[in-house]
């Protein structure tokens, strides 16, 4: 129904139940915003993602009958877009217009601020769901396995990019930002992103939706010059061209590359498939292209190099350098390995970031997890062993490609599950309660859900609180501040 | 509408001025999700305007550059450029469009499944098609921003382009567009990665 009618209905409803201002009388006043019940097909989705919304975007259109709730976390939806696309990338936060066209339609139903594993268990919604589907990411990362990883001065790349993006969780990072060199370990989007942030010219940042911590920090850094630090060579390297060209042309910085690194990359270029082979000229020309510059912010890849160990200060109270071994390529292309040669070296740097991948964790002891590859185990999106519970996203997959790859695989598993509705594999004659199942169970757990339209309350505010400052917007950084925003 | 749609059937003048106040179906979501409540539900339920309205864009889009707005129904014969896109089953949708026309906002507004995630902002693939044959020499070259997302596509072929950066000419009458397969795995030369 549309929304000016649901407003009237809320008022009207709440004005009529002498409801105490508890948590329950305003879950009563949630539920009674919808007077017309739900379509019989439940299915809901744990994650508010891009997995999670392209997921309800595919089930939404492929049948008329099915109602799709979205979980998540945090009262904010849209998860890394929100949290991991970098501030300067807006056009590949597009996306969210599209999240929001679903979770703006009337068979959708966006619940934030509600945790699957500790507020509800993901049993007690397959009761009340005919499907159930898994797409809440990866919110841990792969340990370097070092000794020192655990000095302060090293952070994992997720927890630097959600402290400049704003997520509520590491909101007191504090990257010491004092020392002249920073070392950033793997060579993907991430890590560049990282860089990025890092050296972009204060001018460029100040325009963006980065939070206001993270801008007077970044006023105040130190950091001239940023190494990004791979195991294997510039053919194996994990970033793609447009970020690679982004840093080329990034003001007032230079590239910084060691020659010797790309011994034997000229003569292999012709035979590289073309998007490996593009990308790599570009990193040939910006060496042979760095000598002649002279900026004072300096950023470079450092190839075949792998972390030994982080050194400590002379009090051990912090990283002050790395130790790395020197490795050469047995193999070629993608299969090259890294073998270590015997050789060492060590960098003086004040922060270090460990970008070598994001990891998944187990949300319930109820659903099946690989603990060796961190996802859940699942054939085509259907998670194994089980009827009625699906995976997509990160999660189903592993922590790694963009955002139209989670696309395609959160289609692929819509796919699945329309198909099980098609075929009878999930019996849908069995009627399930969805939402209105779920309201006595928050309630008891003094859980309020925030509805799509409480976060489009945080959103204006967050764009008022930017245009004073002529940004798109300021991002809250404390939940409950949100909270009380979304339900004023 | 009931009224606005008795309007277009009438004289030709009237129907234009009517048709530019009326919201842009071509850049609905709705339309675009085939979860338009007129489409399916008889048109009636809530005010039309509710249903249109556009979402608030604090983000950078170039949808002005690329699209439009569809001023007629009255045909201009020069205009037209017959299209066919190839959707990701292997049928064949003709479609007559128009000089000027974007091949992402066309295959929208025809309910063709072609994602625009980022909205012609050269940041994402998935408008990614396949141009048949000779047509391919007739598009411009691509910008090196094309290119470089190209790059990230499934399935990348020699001729491979970005569906938001085709702009129709009566050059490009009878162009067949065919829709990649969207497949699993994202490696553009189908490798599979291997932990190393």
């Amino acid at each position: 129904m549309n929304r000016t009618v649901q407003k009237s209905l809320f008022f009207i409803v709440k004005s009529v139940r002498t409801s105490p201002s508890n948590t329950a009388g305003k879950l009563h006043a949630w539920r009674g915003l919808s007077t017309t019940p739900d379509p019989p097909t439940k299915v809901c989705i744990v994650g508010g993602g891009p997995a999670g919304f392209y997921t309800a975007q595919h089930i939404i259109k492929g049948r008329p009958d099915v109602q799709v709730d979205v979980y998540e976390r945090l009262p904010v939806p849209f998860g890394l877009v929100r949290f991991g696309v970098a501030p300067d990338h807006p056009e590949v936060k597009n996306v969210i217009n599209t999240f929001t066209q679903t979770a703006q339609h009337e068979r959708c139903r966006f619940l934030g601020n509600v945790n699957v594993g500790k507020d509800v268990s993901v049993d007690e919604l397959r009761q009340l769901y005919h499907a159930v589907v898994l797409s809440y990411g990866a919110e841990g990362n792969r340990s370097l396995g070092v000794p020192g990883e655990h000095l302060p001065g090293v952070y994992s790349a997720k927890d630097f990019v959600g402290w400049y993006n704003g997520l509520p969780y590491n909101r007191e990072l504090r990257p010491d930002l004092s020392h002249d060199t920073a070392v950033i370990l793997g060579q993907g989007n991430v890590a560049v992103d990282v860089a990025r942030i890092l050296l972009s010219p204060l001018d460029m940042l100040k325009k963006t939706d980065i939070t206001q911590a993270a801008l007077d920090a970044l006023a105040n850094s130190q950091v001239r010059r940023v190494l990004i630090v791979g195991r294997r060579g510039p053919m194996q390297v994990a970033c793609t061209i447009k970020e690679l060209r982004e840093m080329v042309n990034l003001p007032e910085t230079q590239p910084d590359m060691l020659t010797d690194d790309f011994h034997g990359v000229n003569e292999a270029l012709k035979d590289l498939p073309r998007p490996r082979k593009r990308l790599t000229e570009l990193m040939l020309k910006a060496l042979r292209e760095q000598a002649g510059k002279e900026a004072h912010r300096k950023w470079g890849f450092r190839f075949l190099r792998s972390p030994l160990d982080v050194l400590p200060n002379a009090d051990g109270t912090r990283a002050a350098a790395i130790r790395l071994a020197l490795n050469k390529l047995e193999g070629l292309g993608d299969e090259a390995r890294a073998v270590p040669t015997g050789e060492v070296e060590e960098i003086p740097c004040g922060v270090i970031i460990s970008s070598i991948g994001y990891k998944s964790l187990p949300i319930d002891s109820a659903v099946p997890f690989d603990p060796r590859k961190a996802i859940i185990p699942n054939t085509m999106g259907r998670v194994q062993e089980t009827t009625g519970l699906y995976c997509s996203g990160w999660v189903k997959r592993g922590p790694t490609g963009v955002i139209a790859t989670t696309m395609n695989d959160s289609f692929d598993t819509g796919r699945v599950l329309l198909q099980d509705l098609d075929s009878g594999a999930i019996d849908i004659s069995e009627s399930k309660l969805g939402a209105q199942g779920i309201a006595p169970l928050l309630e008891k757990k003094g859980v309020r859900p925030v509805s799509f339209s409480d976060w489009e309350k945080i959103s204006d505010e967050e764009v008022r609180r930017g245009e004073a400052q002529g940004k798109p917007r300021e991002k809250m950084l404390d939940v409950q501040e949100m909270l009380s925003v979304a339900w004023a | 509408m009931a009224a606005a749609a008795a309007a277009r059937v009438s004289v030709g003048h009237l129907t234009l001025r009517i048709s530019r106040v009326a919201p842009d179906c071509s850049v609905c979501p709705f339309n675009r999700l085939n979860v338009c409540r007129n489409a399916f539900t008889g048109g009636t339920k809530g005010r039309a305007l509710d249903r249109f309205r556009t979402p608030n864009r604090n983000l950078q889009t170039s949808i002005s550059h690329y699209h439009l707005a569809d001023h007629s129904n009255a045909e201009d014969l020069d205009d037209v450029v017959n299209v066919v896109y190839v959707d990701r089953s292997g049928h064949r949708i003709p479609v007559r469009a128009k000089v000027g026309d974007n091949i992402l906002y066309l295959a929208h507004k025809h309910g063709i499944e072609l994602e625009g995630a980022c909205e012609a902002s050269l940041a994402c693939s998935t408008c990614h098609v396949y141009v048949q044959g000779d047509y391919c020499e007739k598009l411009p070259e691509p910008d090196e921003r094309e290119d470089d997302m190209l790059d990230m596509a499934s399935g990348l072929q020699e001729n491979s382009r970005l569906g938001c950066q085709i702009i129709l000419t009566k050059e490009l009458e009878g162009i067949e567009l065919t829709l990649p397969k969207t497949t699993r795995n994202f490696y553009v030369d189908g490798h599979v990665p291997k932990p190393h």
